[in-house]
């Protein structure tokens, strides 16, 4: 269970972001992207997850191909970003509920409110999203992560918003998936408390 | 499969329902439309007979695609358009579920108020079921070719304006026979079955290959 990059490239426009990069992740561990503001840190995620297309180089999961792979490697794949991905007009147990469905799971209410729950938000999820504050929307988003059940998870900032309790909280989440075989990658400018696993780090420089 | 159909054309019809000013606009621009026709041109019942379906094939085609722009737009500003498209599940799938939602909303009330025309320019009652009939083919289409067009202009400033031409020449198959299908069972009575046969073969084919082609549409977007 190896994500790898090889000798990966992103250009924009006529910008190159960064060349040539290798690195590899294996199960259990955690890979945290470092680099300044515009260095390309959110275009490498979303190259990873997918979203961008590949400019040059190869992206490896089980040494075959991601492109090649295709839905069978976005089965193993949630993706956070910038953006919450959640409908301001439905409620947070919707929403929660929509995510799960459209990635395959079937989950019951109950495990949707303790869900929510879990993430500071009882007596919230019946409002809709959009009277919640940007925390709140942030861990609704978050839930899902408590849901989710593929391996590899690719977040984009996820600290951001949150107050110190959700931090604390997160990083609970986060270490506990690293320590059952999951890879996480992801961005931030916080440190991230995590005490186990194998916390790999990747700098991005200009 | 289909339960992803059924769960993303119950979400967007519940997102419509919170935001009843999206539909009503559709239906009301529509029998504006219509209304003014009559008030413009005058009250001679022949001209206004003879007028009737091309203006209300050509209000259709307008009022649907009022609410084009807001068809994949609003799912790309807040992420869950990606989230969509790194979901296991097929999205031509999600596509056609959206698509029927956008039908379900701007085309069939169209459909089930045209009988307004009728009683505005003088059509007789089979002319007015014929033009149900007509709709009821036609808006599906319009609907279909327009997700091609909103997943092209996804992201895109003034995205709205090249809608509309990238849709209108594709439009106009439809509204000949759509309007041919009224008029024709007036001057020739029951010849209209060609009409409706072509505007069937239209939904099929827009049926078959639309969704994959927006769908395509949506993953260069998305970039």
């Amino acid at each position: 269970m190896t994500l790898q990059a090889h000798q990966l490239s992103c250009i924009q426009g006529d910008r190159i972001l960064f060349e040539e990069l290798d690195f590899s992740v294996k199960a259990g561990e955690l890979l945290l992207i470092e680099g300044q503001n515009g260095c390309g840190k959110t275009t490498l995620l979303k190259t990873l997850a997918t979203i961008r297309q590949i400019d040059a180089g190869k992206i490896l999961w089980n040494n075959q191909s991601i492109t090649k792979l295709s839905d069978d490697y976005r089965d193993q794949l949630t993706w956070l970003g910038h953006l919450n991905g959640i409908k301001l007009d439905l409620t947070a147990a919707e929403n929660l509920k929509i995510s799960c469905t459209l990635n395959g799971l079937s989950v019951s209410d109950l495990a949707v409110m303790e869900a929510l729950e879990e993430m500071g938000l009882y007596g919230y999820e019946d409002l809709p999203v959009r009277v919640l504050s940007q925390g709140q929307k942030r861990r609704t988003a978050l839930a899902y992560l408590l849901l989710s059940q593929t391996l590899i998870w690719i977040l984009d900032e996820p600290f951001v918003a949150l107050d110190v309790k959700a931090v604390k909280l997160l990083q609970k989440v986060i270490t506990k998936h690293v320590e059952q075989g999951g890879i996480v990658i992801l961005t931030t400018h916080q440190e991230v408390g995590l005490d186990t696993g194998r916390i790999q780090r990747l700098r991005l420089t200009r | 499969m289909f339960k992803t159909y059924i769960l993303i054309l119950q979400r967007d019809l519940t997102l419509a329902l919170r935001h009843k000013t999206e539909v009503l606009t559709t239906i009301f621009f529509f029998i504006i439309v219509i209304s003014l026709f009559p008030l413009g041109v005058g009250i001679d019942k022949e001209l206004l007979q003879k007028i009737a379906p091309g203006v209300a094939w050509i209000a259709a085609l307008l009022a649907s695609m009022l609410a084009l722009e807001r068809l994949f737009s609003s799912d790309y500003e807040d992420g869950t358009l990606e989230q969509m498209l790194l979901s296991p599940q097929p999205l031509f799938v999600i596509v056609l579920a959206k698509v029927s939602a956008h039908w379900l909303l701007t085309g069939l009330p169209l459909v089930l108020i045209s009988p307004l025309v009728g009683l505005q320019y003088h059509l007789d009652f089979d002319r007015v079921i014929m033009m149900m009939l007509a709709l009821l083919i036609g808006t599906p289409i319009l609907s279909l070719l327009g997700a091609i067009g909103a997943a092209l202009t996804l992201g895109l400033r003034g995205g709205g304006v090249l809608i509309s031409l990238l849709l209108l020449p594709l439009y106009i198959p439809v509204l000949i026979y759509g309007a041919g299908v009224v008029v024709d069972s007036a001057l020739f009575n029951n010849n209209t079955e060609t009409y409706l046969s072509l505007l069937m073969g239209f939904l099929i084919l827009s049926l078959v290959l639309s969704p994959w082609a927006t769908a395509a549409a949506l993953r260069i977007a998305s970039e």
